[in-house]
């Protein structure tokens, strides 16, 4: 139970698909200029990585090595079908919000990845745990820069504005192209020094 | 003609598939440290987002719409058309232009995963199907070649931005791959310009 717990937030926080390995770049920038899109998304993706993670793994030793990548894509494209249809049935108007970013998570590096880096290699029940921690990973780190771009781009959370006649102060460039880019820069950025730093404040108390 | 000019200036500076629609990201960050491979990497994908956009129409119109799976198999063969197109250019490249192999083969098994691919052939998709047959297949392979030129040229221009900020003294937490999303934050910017012209 600990080890699947630990599988589980490493990748939330140690191995955080977006700001640490990088992965996952377009959905990350296209779909945070709200909150709600990128909840939206996030849980998407997740299940999708949950469900493939765990086919996968199942299916590990029947499948040959030259073609397990097609295969695993395989598999990945019938969960996203299985999503866009759930979604056009009940959530239709995300749906359009998500438009072709939602048939686009077949491609998502993490998808992929996992299942060659994870999946491929352990048994099904750590799959799934890794899966959801991947995928709450990415969910938290979407909802954080959708949070930091619609309060600053649009002064709401989640469609509730902040307060009336804010209008007139926010930086719709946020919400725009450049500002998805210039928020992600500076967040990674952040992370990096604090992580530089904390590096350095280690290595000085074990000089002393 | 008058169509296809706009269709191009649009895909190439208006919605820009990188700094616009934020497709192909990955290889944008990850191929764009010199020129040179940035040059390899983009016509490798002008060459197979054009393929790709022609297959996927032909595919739709002629298979998908009249056996009515439009809806339940578009992911998954698109996917595997675009997967099994770039080992078959990879195979026909390696025999027939050796020279060009040897300059694009280490990036076409990268193309495979690019959203970039998958998203132009997605893009047009539904509102060309009502076209003619021919039309729509002239149209969409435009718009696959056109998106690439537009990626090229965003992926050249990073790497020229890269190839300085390698000798620029860049604070420590910014280094690598946060001051190139700054960097590319300023040409999104520069490109936001071109709102509204087409």
């Amino acid at each position: 139970m600990l080890r699947l717990l630990k599988v589980f937030f490493r990748g939330v926080i140690a191995e955080n698909p977006v700001f640490v390995i990088v992965l996952g770049m377009c959905p990350t920038l296209a779909v945070t200029t709200s909150v709600e899109k990128a909840i939206g998304m996030g849980l998407a993706t997740t299940f999708v990585l949950v469900c493939s993670n765990f086919i996968i793994s199942l299916v590990k030793s029947l499948v040959p090595n030259e073609v397990r990548i097609p295969i695993f894509i395989v598999v990945i494209a019938t969960f996203v079908t299985l999503v866009k249809l759930i979604m056009s049935a009940y959530f239709p108007v995300l749906k359009e919000a998500l438009g072709i970013f939602l048939p686009l998570i077949v491609v998502n590096c993490i998808i992929l990845g996992r299942a060659e880096a994870f999946a491929s290699k352990n048994d099904p029940f750590a799959s799934i745990f890794d899966g959801l921690g991947m995928g709450i990973g990415f969910t938290l780190s979407l909802m954080l820069l959708g949070t930091i771009r619609e309060a600053l781009g649009g002064g709401s959370f989640l469609d509730i504005p902040f307060a009336d006649g804010l209008s007139a102060y926010t930086q719709t460039i946020f919400i725009l192209p450049p500002g998805g880019f210039l928020t992600l820069g500076l967040l990674m950025g952040l992370f990096n020094h604090i992580g530089l730093r904390r590096k350095r404040k280690n290595r000085g108390g074990r000089n002393k | 003609m008058k169509d296809y000019l706009a269709l191009m200036f649009g895909m190439v500076f208006v919605q820009n598939f990188v700094l616009n629609q934020f497709l192909g990201i990955c290889p944008f960050i990850g191929v764009s440290k010199k020129r040179d491979s940035a040059v390899g990497m983009g016509l490798a994908v002008i060459f197979v987002m054009g393929i790709s956009c022609f297959v996927t129409m032909l595919v739709y119109k002629l298979v998908l719409l009249p056996l009515r799976l439009e809806n339940y198999l578009d992911i998954i063969s698109f996917i595997l058309i675009i997967a099994a197109l770039v080992q078959f250019v990879e195979i026909v490249m390696k025999k027939a232009a050796p020279d060009l192999y040897q300059a694009l083969g280490i990036y076409l098994p990268l193309i495979s995963t690019n959203c970039a691919v998958l998203g132009s052939t997605q893009m047009k998709l539904v509102d060309y199907s009502t076209l003619p047959l021919s039309e729509a297949l002239l149209k969409n392979t435009a718009l696959g070649a056109f998106g690439g030129i537009g990626f090229t040229l965003a992926l050249y221009l990073m790497a020229s931005i890269r190839e300085r900020l390698e000798i620029a003294p860049v604070p420590p937490g910014l280094r690598g791959i946060p001051i190139a999303f700054l960097a590319a934050a300023g040409m999104a910017l520069a490109f936001f310009g071109f709102n509204g012209i087409v």
